[in-house]
């Protein structure tokens, strides 16, 4: 870029970052963020029992001073596997949209880019992928795919997340190529890949990071139910979701509510505080968009 | 208009074709043999043979494909691994109870959605309006399981108001009532993220209305400001939210499927998990692409209602 040009970067930057301090709800979900970052990176030391290991004295038991949360089904420490499982969680988040971001924004760019036939092809798959439930095709994917586990939910997400992405990274694309800054690039002579990268996508990247961030919190709820269908992440693994598989027995249900609600609860709380980061992220980045 | 239309509704076809292509490169990686889940260890190797052919599974991929699009043409999907009934008929039992289901939460959370939508967006930035923000919020994060699991916890074992799933009392005559009793609790929770998001649209479709000169007219010529805000204003500010129905769909159909699953709905959310257990191939795909179908149907009809309702839509 020009030499001016960081200057105004920055106060962009600052300026969204303002904007974002003021949204109360953002402060508070990136704070609780960030705990549960905390959280998942010190899980070991954290945890008060490690999250596989079977107590043979007690399954199905009751919270007690040994175990705060008490026992699953097969006597492992809930209060362990809680804490475990917020890495399952926030590796599938994490990994899940990075993949599904990358791919969306090369096919966007393109499809925005060069336009034409090229467009219409990629723009009508963009089209046939958007037409299935999520839901359905994720279940339809993940059970071809072989045996269920953590890789396997986020590679299914990361490679049938992207055409959302790439719709809005075509969009943004499109309304910039034929201004001013961008001509003035080719007419300096800089390559195709070139104006894309450095001039087209950083220009676009605000609502695709917004996009992000609301489909991390998508992508945990997406694994959450998957894995509570057995169709995620198989214990002894624990995620939030299988750790509510059990529930769908009535016993459980009505007698065990320590095996459900605490997972349950980690569940929203961390969707949660992710959608009002984005929220956060839409105001500040995007103030024309007011959801 | 009737160019638009025609021109619209011709874009679906190969939409339509690429959705059975996909559905049926996606089936064709599958890794598990259907018919080892359709032997018993008493059939010799030549008997699994001959049912292997019997399926047509011992062609290649294209020749498949280009047989199973004649045949659905034809109108016919083929027939369940499991059972062997025709895929028609097995998912075609299951479209009623999962659009009773979706209807009724679709409706409801319109029902909640725009009167909340409505009392916030005239009372933007006080407390009421950030309450429902944080509600609706909370709306979208819910897991549907949890929320379901939480619903049947606290109204059919706690406090044993409603029955904790199927369609009807076991016994009972499966009258209109029994069926609505048990279509409360299901619908209810599968309509609560759909609320979330349309009281957002409602909310932000409403503070735009209400900022155009038509609206500042009414208000100059004394209309209560009741009667702007029910005449002048909630009128247009549905058009786009109503249309909004037709890309709902997705996820209350994919809502549906873990809705079904809790609730012991017989819909073609339950079905998918079945058709998955028994790797029933072709049952996934019927599913599957009748929920595409569905979807992509639900898209014409929002677009066409646009075009039709709000006589500002140029296409052309």
């Amino acid at each position: 870029m020009s030499e001016w040009a960081p200057s105004r970067t920055a106060s962009f930057w600052s300026l969204a970052f303002r904007r974002f301090m003021r949204h109360r709800l953002a402060v508070v979900g990136i704070v609780a963020l960030g705990m549960l970052a905390i959280m998942a990176l010190a899980a070991p030391l954290l945890a008060p029992h490690s999250p596989t290991t079977i107590d043979p004295t007690t399954f199905q038991g009751r919270p007690s001073s040994v175990h705060l949360l008490g026992t699953d089904s097969v006597g492992r420490d809930v209060l362990s596997r809680l804490i475990y499982a917020a890495r399952v969680s926030l590796s599938v988040g994490i990994l899940a949209v990075t993949m599904y971001v990358l791919i969306g924004t090369s096919v966007g760019a393109i499809a925005g880019y060069y336009g034409g036939t090229v467009d219409l092809v990629l723009s009508r798959i963009m089209d046939i992928m958007l037409s299935f439930p999520p839901l359905i095709i994720i279940l339809f994917a993940v059970s071809v795919f072989g045996r269920p586990s953590l890789w396997n939910v986020i590679i299914v997400l990361g490679l049938l997340g992207w055409p959302a992405v790439a719709r809005l990274v075509r969009g943004q694309v499109m309304a910039l190529r034929h201004q001013e800054f961008v001509q003035a690039a080719r007419a300096i002579g800089a390559s195709d890949p070139a104006v894309v990268m450095r001039h087209l996508l950083p220009n676009a990247m605000a609502p695709v990071l917004v996009a992000a961030t609301f489909g991390t919190a998508n992508a945990i709820l997406v694994e959450a139910a998957l894995s509570f269908l057995g169709m995620g992440v198989q214990p002894p693994t624990p995620s939030w979701g299988n750790m509510l598989t059990d529930a769908q027995s009535l016993t459980v249900l009505e007698q065990m509510p320590w095996l459900w609600v605490p997972p349950g609860f980690m569940i929203l709380i961390s969707v949660l505080t992710i959608n009002f980061v984005g929220d956060g992220l839409r105001d500040a980045l995007d103030p024309s968009l007011k959801l | 208009m009737q160019r638009y239309l025609v021109r619209r509704a011709l874009v679906t076809i190969p939409i339509l074709f690429g959705i059975t292509v996909m559905s049926y490169f996606i089936m064709s990686l599958t890794p598990g043999d259907p018919v080892q889940m359709l032997i018993n260890p008493g059939m010799s190797q030549a008997d699994v043979e001959i049912k292997r052919r019997a399926l047509g599974l011992d062609r290649p991929v294209h020749v498949r494909y280009a047989k199973w699009l004649n045949e659905l043409v034809h109108g016919n999907l083929g027939y369940s691994y499991s059972t062997g009934a025709p895929v028609t008929k097995r998912v075609g039992e299951r479209v009623a109870p999962t659009l009773t289901l979706t209807v009724t939460a679709l409706v409801l959370s319109y029902m909640i959605a725009i009167p909340i939508g409505v009392v916030v967006a005239t009372r933007r930035y006080t407390w009421i309006d950030y309450a429902a923000t944080f509600l609706a919020f909370l709306g979208i994060s819910l897991p549907t399981f949890f929320l379901g699991l939480a619903g049947i916890y606290v109204f059919a074992l706690r406090l044993r108001w409603l029955p904790v799933g199927g369609t009807m009392t076991l016994g009972g005559d499966g009258g209109l009532l029994d069926l609505l009793l048990h279509l409360i609790l299901p619908a209810s929770v599968l309509a609560v993220a759909g609320a979330g998001a349309l009281t957002r649209y409602v909310r932000s479709s409403m503070l735009e209305v209400l900022g155009q000169d038509f609206v500042r007219t009414a208000r100059a010529k004394g209309l209560a400001e009741a009667t702007v805000l029910r005449r002048h204003a909630l009128r247009n500010a549905l058009i786009p939210v109503v249309t909004l129905a037709g890309l709902q769909i997705p996820a209350l159909l994919g809502g549906a499927v873990i809705t079904e699953q809790i609730f012991e709905w017989p819909g073609m959310g339950r079905l998918t998990i079945e058709a998955i257990n028994q790797r029933d191939y072709p049952v996934l795909m019927g599913i599957t692409l009748i929920t595409a179908l569905l979807v992509t149907l639900g898209n014409l009809l929002a677009d066409i209602t646009y075009s039709l309702v709000d006589p500002r839509i140029r296409y052309e």
